[in-house]
């Protein structure tokens, strides 16, 4: 392209489109700069400070995710004082809560404790503020735990940029900062959806799913892509299982038609799979009840009474329901069998309804 | 979705959900799309945030309308009258695509004629929208570089229903939003796999891909297929079916995954006339209340438990897996299905989903370059033609499905039921964000029924306080029908006179008020309009007797 320019990254020539920011150029390229508030798709904010590169001329570090990239521009990204500013941040951040890894959910895949140890920071120098806002665990979908929350603006940004939910933003000053809701009420007070944007994006263990808590670590489970069995916009989730049951629930980052975003529904609503009120076993009645049936009593029996009544009183009086609720293949099989088997069109199912 | 296959030769939506956000116009119409169809709205919310201006025809003051430039808040079931007003003013102002109307569609002198009968000051009369509102959204529709038009039930659960359908389309078509990108009219389908279900033939009038029963070569091809003579006689849509059982003509029903009892109109019926059934087969994952009702109950799995696909409602057919063992005995639909077939006799040799796909993908031309190996990532968009074809998110570019776009000359029809002294108010039904459909999968997710527990009835503040109700109050709705018991919403929500009822809760189906008044066409019934009148229930042991019966179930 014509309007493209060179920059050098650590050495090495690359091009960029003018109006990219450092951080694109550089992931455009393979080279790995580490960010945690930063957010696919939003405008970025640049207040984590781990994004931090060295331009070749400048003052002071910048922060990479809010550089434009300026021709000939010469950036390390992990210089020795990219390295020593990006140790400190990690370490106040650090500090900055109660990161105990042990029984946080977060434990195996949380940004903070992957840059404590790529960049090996072990000990924590500076005192930790001992207060805290109360972790909010009162319903069953969300906890939001504030002494793990890093401030980072994930979330706010998932809510407000991403769902456009307007459910979230920065409260209160200084040391007391909080992620708030419009008046600081709970959750399911405020005008949260529980789309789960702001769980999904959290880099910490400060937004948790209260179901699946303590229930698994995440190397412990087989994610299986599928897609969302409630509304018709057909979502792309992976079911979390171990030990065979289905532990949570999580949207697919580029899955189309959603990008990762869910609603409450696809994100929170799976208990009915396993719910232990399932049918378990074919049910024949009897006077006012059921009896538990075998799979070959029962379907005798229907093969044996359609049947009958095709014979009887012909193919017209029998009729068939299908769903909008199973797959395509279980829908084509259902239409074959009500007019191969029952002989009839009478065939429908509730899109109308 | 009949009124748009009849005008564009094709009932699905015309355009992609991703092209929504680059739209410089949405019209939302009839869609309470942020409970109804979550992350659409956030496509088109996220997109008034930049350049796009946001319209929102609805009755009631939904989340959406916080994001709209012009809201119309029309009176339910004049949604004909409406867009015929868009149109006057679109055609007496002169912003009509008129190169795309000469080149690619017919009837449009047809509807000239009647739309001109529908000056902003009549359509105010009719629908209560200002006639001010009302040109304004016509000039920013009609201005629009690109505009798409979003509806949902709200439209199509009317008697006009299908009018309503062809009216939008009237109006995307005169300012030639159709067949580019971000464009188009789109109808959002409600359940995950309600277009899968349709395109697979689960109708009494079509094959797979809408290939018609009555057509004698595409009746051959399928016997020469299936290996059996055919009926070449339209069959019976839901309701019908359901008269026929109680008059006695259909004697035996096979209903999989279905909960008609709460889902249809005037349960009541519904109820009377499953009774009557000779022989009633359900197959369902739960205890449903049409299951309590058959002769023999199958299990079936969930979503979690087989593979297969669905096809969303911007027609991508995605994967759907088995992640986990099905409960207890529970077989899969297809199972089963090919289990009862080798006993009536039937030799059929497609035992998985993917092999079913198969034969799908050679019986109908829209799904012929479908397969399971295709669709390991994102799903492909019909018509998908061949193996090497990629999809087509956009339908009708350069040329209508059915030639050229039928513009249909249409006039506002009241709704069948009209309020009347006894049943003062209109009552409307729909979805809520945190339930789905009749309650049985959403009803049994623990954080979803904390959110929303109980059937809550909206009522206009105005109203509420004439009748003398509170939040919380137990309040009895009737109609003509029925009647039911549930807690008052007080609310701005719903206009006055106006009283909304999610349909998801048993314990009180707003289904036993609703009206099985069907629109001629597509026979979908008038969920969206019936007249009801309420009465605060005094007796505090009655709510009490209520809530116990609603917890217990
Ligand atoms: S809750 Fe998580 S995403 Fe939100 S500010 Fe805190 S650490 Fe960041
Ligand atoms: S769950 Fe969704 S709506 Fe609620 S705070 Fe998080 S992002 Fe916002
Ligand atoms: S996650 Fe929500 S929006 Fe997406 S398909 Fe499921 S129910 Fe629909």
């Amino acid at each position: 392209m014509s309007t493209e320019q060179t920059l050098t990254i650590n050495g090495k020539k690359v091009n960029f489109t003018p109006g990219q920011t450092i951080l694109e150029i550089a992931r455009e390229n393979g080279i790995d700069i580490p960010t945690l508030c930063y957010l696919d798709r939003c405008k970025p904010t640049g207040s984590c400070r781990i994004c931090l590169v060295e331009v070749k001329g400048a003052r002071a570090l910048v922060a990479s995710c809010a550089m434009p990239a300026a021709p000939g521009m010469e950036v390390q990204t992990e210089s020795e004082s990219v390295i020593k500013a990006r140790r400190m941040v990690i370490e106040l951040l650090l500090a900055s809560g109660e990161h105990n890894c042990m029984t946080c959910e977060a434990n195996g895949e949380c940004t903070l404790q992957d840059l404590a140890y790529k960049y090996q920071v072990e000990t924590v120098r500076f005192a930790r503020p001992m207060e805290y806002f109360p972790t909010e665990s009162n319903n069953p979908l969300i906890i939001r735990d504030f002494s793990k929350c890093v401030l980072c603006g994930r979330c706010v940004q998932a809510c407000n940029e991403v769902q456009v939910n307007l459910a979230i933003s920065f409260g209160y000053r200084g040391t007391r900062s909080k992620i708030v809701t419009k008046g600081d009420v709970a959750l399911e007070d405020s005008d949260c959806v529980f789309c789960g944007e702001c769980v999904r994006v959290c880099p910490v263990g400060a937004l948790v799913e209260k179901k699946a808590r303590y229930m698994g670590r995440s190397w412990e489970e087989t994610k299986i892509r599928t897609t969302c069995t409630y509304c018709g916009v057909g979502c792309q989730i992976y079911l979390h299982i171990k030990d065979g049951r289905v532990l949570r629930v999580s949207g697919v980052d580029d899955g189309l038609p959603n990008q990762g975003s869910l609603c409450v529904k696809g994100k929170f609503g799976y208990e009915f799979i396993q719910s232990d009120q399932r049918l378990t076993t074919p049910l024949i009645r009897e006077g006012d009840g059921f009896k538990e049936a075998t799979w070959d009593e029962a379907l005798d029996m229907v093969a044996k009474r359609f049947l009958e009544i095709k014979e009887k009183d012909g193919p017209d009086s029998l009729a068939g329901l299908t769903s909008a609720r199973v797959t395509n293949e279980e829908n084509y099989l259902m239409q074959k069998l009500v007019r191969t088997g029952f002989g009839t069109n009478n065939i429908d199912h509730c899109a109308r309804l | 979705m009949a009124g748009l296959a009849t005008v564009f030769g094709s009932g699905s939506m015309t355009n992609s959900i991703a092209e929504i956000e680059d739209a410089d116009v949405a019209l939302v119409i009839g869609s309470n799309t942020t409970e109804t169809h979550p992350v659409i709205s956030t496509f088109v919310k996220r997109a008034t945030l930049g350049k796009m201006k946001l319209i929102v025809a609805d009755p009631r003051k939904i989340t959406m309308t916080n994001f709209a430039e012009i809201w119309l808040r029309q009176r339910p079931g004049t949604d004909v009258a409406l867009l015929n007003g868009l149109l006057n003013v679109i055609i007496a102002e002169g912003l009509q695509d008129q190169a795309f109307i000469d080149e690619r569609t017919e009837n449009f002198e047809e509807l000239k004629k009647t739309v001109a009968g529908y000056t902003p000051e009549k359509v105010e009369e009719i629908t209560g929208v200002p006639a001010n509102s009302l040109k304004e959204a016509a000039r920013l529709y009609a201005k629009a570089e690109s505009a798409t038009i979003l509806y949902a039930m709200g439209i199509t659960q009317h008697t006009s229903g299908t009018d309503n359908v062809k009216a939008l389309a009237n109006l995307a078509m005169a300012t030639g939003n159709v067949g580019r990108p971000s464009t188009g009219v789109n109808p959002l389908r409600g359940q995950n796999n309600v277009q899968g279900a349709c395109d697979m033939g689960g109708l009494p009038n079509v094959y797979t891909g809408y290939q018609s029963v009555t057509d004698p070569e595409i009746k051959k091809k399928f016997e020469a297929a299936w290996g059996v003579a055919l009926s070449d006689q339209v069959g019976l849509t839901v309701v019908e079916i359901m008269n026929a059982v109680d008059e006695g003509k259909v004697k035996g029903l096979y209903i999989m995954g279905e909960n008609p009892l709460v889902s249809d109109p005037d349960s009541n019926h519904v109820e009377a006339a499953l009774k009557k059934c000779g022989f009633l087969v359900v197959q369902d994952l739960f205890m449903t209340e049409t299951a309590k009702m058959a002769d023999v109950i199958l299990p079936g799995t969930s979503f979690a438990e087989k593979d297969g696909t669905f096809t969303n409602t911007e027609r991508r057919v995605s994967m759907v897996r088995q992640a986990v063992e099905p409960v207890g005995e529970a077989r899969s639909d297809l199972e089963i299905i090919n289990d009862l077939a080798s006993r009536m006799g039937l030799s059929w040799t497609a035992d998985t989903a993917e092999k079913v796909m198969e034969e799908i993908a050679e019986l109908t031309p829209s799904y012929a370059g479908i397969s399971f190996a295709r669709i390991e990532e994102n799903g492909l968009t019909w018509p998908c033609p061949d193996k090497d074809h990629p999809g087509t998110p956009i339908l009708h570019e350069g040329k209508f499905a059915r030639g050229k776009g039928l513009f249909t000359a249409l006039e506002h029809r009241e709704p069948a039921e009209a309020p009347s002294d006894d049943y003062p108010f209109t009552l409307t039904t729909g979805r809520i964000l945190y339930q789905y459909h009749t309650g049985s999968m959403s009803r049994r997710c623990e954080p979803l029924e904390y959110m929303a527990p109980r059937c809550e009835v909206e009522i206009n503040p105005d109203d509420a306080a004439e009748i003398g109700v509170n939040d919380g109050d137990q309040i009895m709705i009737a109609s003509r029908r029925g009647e039911i018991v549930a807690a008052v919403n007080v609310t701005d929500m719903v206009p006055s006179k106006v009283v909304f009822i999610p349909f998801h809760y048993a314990e009180a189906a707003a289904n036993r008020l609703t009206i099985s008044e069907l629109d001629p066409v597509a026979k979908i019934p008038e969920y969206k309009v019936c007249a009801v009148t309420l009465k605060k229930v005094v007796n505090a042991e009655a709510g009490a007797e209520e809530e116990a019966k609603a917890a217990a179930q």
